[in-house]
């Protein structure tokens, strides 16, 4: 199942030029080649599929309303699958086949790994959208990316702990990639905040029941917080389990809980649970001076609108990364790769979906804390906290 | 310290009770063809997944859905048994081992595909409002867990000792030609052999959905646990795989509460090398018998 959907584009796009040419008229302006892979199918195809109805819907967007500096852009996407050495042969492709001018994509942090290598001996800009911090730490040349990292969700979460005046923290842990690297940067950014970690306990995945390491937590002495890392179907039982214990403690939990799902399977055991997400989430209970606000409306609306099914925070990844790289060549007044690559670096004070991007030769992310909103479950939805 | 002590086991005997239902669906497939069925935990999660599915989708009452959705399972189980392995009833045991390995991947791939990947919530059948016994809180979910397997072990009894087609079942796990030859209908047994595990897969799984949502992965590391269990207690002993559960998943409890959390999956498997290694027919089968 590959996704030709773009090649088509392509074809007809290159078909219509040649046409034109034919009939004399003005040649078109050489396109700004904008190559894709996403998981549009397969395990991580909650994220894919958002990720590439927006950039579809911006593409064309941006195309009617006559390119970027006159030049069209031409999109040619292919689908992962969520498959790793799939996306690095679809990249290969793209560097060497279709010649793009620059890399938008790669939903999940092991497609994205695998291509790394690839960008970065061709020398092309690559914008990913996956998670892990590890994609952009340590910085990579041609490597940036627009989400969250796990690292970025822990810090709010200590901040808001500290903002309460509490610090000693019980720590739960799934064993899942994201739900390691959540845990480790738990415990590495635990010193910063004046944090102690006075439990430590973790859980394998698709367990059914987290009472014992539960009721651990509980009969330590002196807990003031409990952080749970992890997502999906254990995070809701682990949730419910510490429901039934009657732990009472601030309960947090990371921007991977924060879903209606989430909500939705936890019922009353998440009433008061607090978590770190994208302003977009809440972004009608915004104050009207947020930053933010107007574009996450706007994005809202735009995509609610052309699909018709509610917005995901993953489709913001898509547009941060596009109009980070619009914005880049539009800066540079070429595609030149290295201008292009070095105007990303310069992104500053770029407001986007996810938050406000400040990027540097030592970051290649660009997001604060304040890229975080703290958002508490109540009456099962989302309440925006000071 | 009591207090503590009593939540781990209340928290095993749980999760024991739904490994317990998981591994006697092992043992009476067992019995009835020496097949081990890997698909016994795709049981469990078509159980839980057409319970929400009836309830929440179609909007059916849960006293509705609940049988329904047994009864849907048990349709696969035998589909399962009339059209996957009775046609290769010639072949080879391990032949039909990976069949059930098959059939499990399809039964799981076909879930994703008609209901998607996600969890699913299913309510608990008396609510979800801790019951507190002096300090050790109880999901009330748990009792019917518990409960229900205790009914499942007596009504198991009557059946394999009263009934007629209980004792033909025994009869054939004994000695399957001389049961033949006594008028034993095989292909029926072995058809209401895979019905039967297929209910008691689905009941596990209706009664654990609510306790841990249901999602098309959810049935794999319970059929695994359930293995270990009818393993432990000796394959083809229905009453040993309740034991072996039972103890399964208290281990597992007292490991994470006691030792640590990261060796609480380890401990089934664990359990099932110590058994293979030192008691090869689990706790009660009795030593293999060369017939010639």
């Amino acid at each position: 199942m590959r996704e030709i959907y773009g090649r088509a584009v392509t074809g007809v796009l290159s078909a219509l030029a040649v046409l034109c040419v034919g009939a004399g008229g003005a040649p078109a302006a050489e396109p700004i080649k904008i190559g894709s892979f996403l998981a549009v199918t397969g395990g991580a195809s909650f994220l894919g599929d958002p990720e590439k109805k927006t950039l579809e819907m911006y593409v064309a967007r941006i195309n009617e309303a006559g390119g970027v500096a006159g030049r069209p852009i031409e999109l040619t996407l292919y689908d992962s699958g969520t498959d790793a050495k799939k996306a690095a042969s679809f990249v290969k492709r793209l560097i060497e086949d279709d010649k793009v001018d620059i890399i938008l994509g790669g939903t999940t942090t092991g497609e994205t790994m695998a291509v790394v290598p690839l960008v970065e001996r061709a020398g092309i800009p690559f914008i990913s959208f996956a998670g892990a911090g590890v994609i952009v730490e340590p910085v990579k040349k041609w490597v940036f990316k627009t989400p969250h990292t796990d690292g970025l969700a822990v810090r709010k979460i200590y901040e808001d702990i500290r903002a309460n005046g509490h610090s000693k923290v019980a720590l739960f842990a799934g064993s899942g990639g994201f739900d390691k690297s959540c845990r480790k940067n738990a415990h590495e950014l635990a010193g910063k905040y004046q944090i102690e970690i006075v439990a430590d306990e973790t859980h394998g995945k698709g367990d059914t029941d987290m009472t014992p390491q539960l009721t651990k937590i509980k009969n330590t002495d002196g807990v003031q917080a409990f952080l749970y890392c992890g997502f999906g179907a254990d995070a809701v039982v682990a949730a419910k389990n510490y429901r039934q214990l009657g732990l009472a403690l601030p309960h947090y939990q990371s921007h991977g809980s924060a879903s209606k799902r989430f909500v939705a399977g936890t019922g009353e055991a998440s009433e008061g649970m607090r978590l770190p997400a994208a302003a977009l989430l809440v972004a009608k209970q915004l104050p009207d001076s947020h930053p933010q606000k107007k574009l996450a409306l706007q994005f809202e609306a735009d995509y609610e609108a052309k699909y018709n099914e509610p917005i995901s925070t993953f489709g913001g990844h898509a547009y941060d990364g596009l109009m980070i790289a619009i914005g880049a060549i539009e800066r540079a007044g070429s595609t030149d790769p290295e201008k292009v690559r070095a105007e990303i670096e310069k992104t500053t004070n770029y407001i986007g979906v996810d938050g406000i991007y400040n990027m540097s030769p030592e970051d290649h992310l660009g997001l604060d804390t304040n890229s975080f909103v703290m958002v508490e479950i109540r009456d099962g939805d989302w309440q925006l906290i000071e | 310290m009591l207090t503590e002590f009593l939540q781990f086991l209340l928290s095993g005997i749980t999760v024991g009770a739904t490994y317990a239902l998981v591994g006697v669906g092992f043992s009476i497939i067992y019995n009835a063809s020496q097949v081990i069925n890997f698909a016994q935990g795709e049981f469990v999660m078509l159980g839980g997944m057409m319970t929400w599915f009836l309830f929440d989708a179609a909007g059916l009452p849960l006293a509705v859905a609940v049988p329904l959705a047994i009864a849907g399972t048990v349709v696969v189980g035998v589909a399962l048994e009339k059209f996957a392995i009775e046609p290769a009833r010639n072949a080879s045991i391990v032949t039909l081992i990976i069949i059930t390995i098959g059939a499990s991947i399809f039964l799981r791939g076909s879930a994703q595909l008609v209901w998607g990947r996600d969890f699913h919530a299913v309510p608990a059948l008396s609510g979800d409002a801790p019951i507190n016994l002096s300090g050790v809180a109880l999901n009330p979910q748990s009792l019917w867990v518990v409960g229900s397997t205790l009914v499942v072990i007596v009504l198991l009894h009557w059946f394999f000792s009263r009934t007629m087609t209980g004792r033909a079942m025994r009869a054939v796990a004994f000695n399957r030609l001389a049961a033949q030859l006594a008028g034993v209908n095989n292909r029926r047994i072995l058809m209401f052999s895979f019905g039967l595990s297929a209910a008691l897969g689905a009941l596990a799984g209706v009664l654990i959905a609510p306790i841990t949502l249901t999602y098309p992965d959810v049935g794999i590391m319970l059929g695994l646990k359930g293995f270990c269990a009818a393993i432990l207690g000796g394959l083809g002993y229905p009453y040993g795989a309740i034991v072996g559960g039972l103890i399964v998943g208290i281990s597992e409890a007292m490991t994470a509460g006691y030792i640590s959390s990261a060796y609480k999956d380890a401990v089934a498997f664990v359990i099932i090398l110590l058994t293979l290694f030192f008691m090869p027919n689990g706790l009660f089968g009795r030593r293999g018998v060369e017939r010639v």
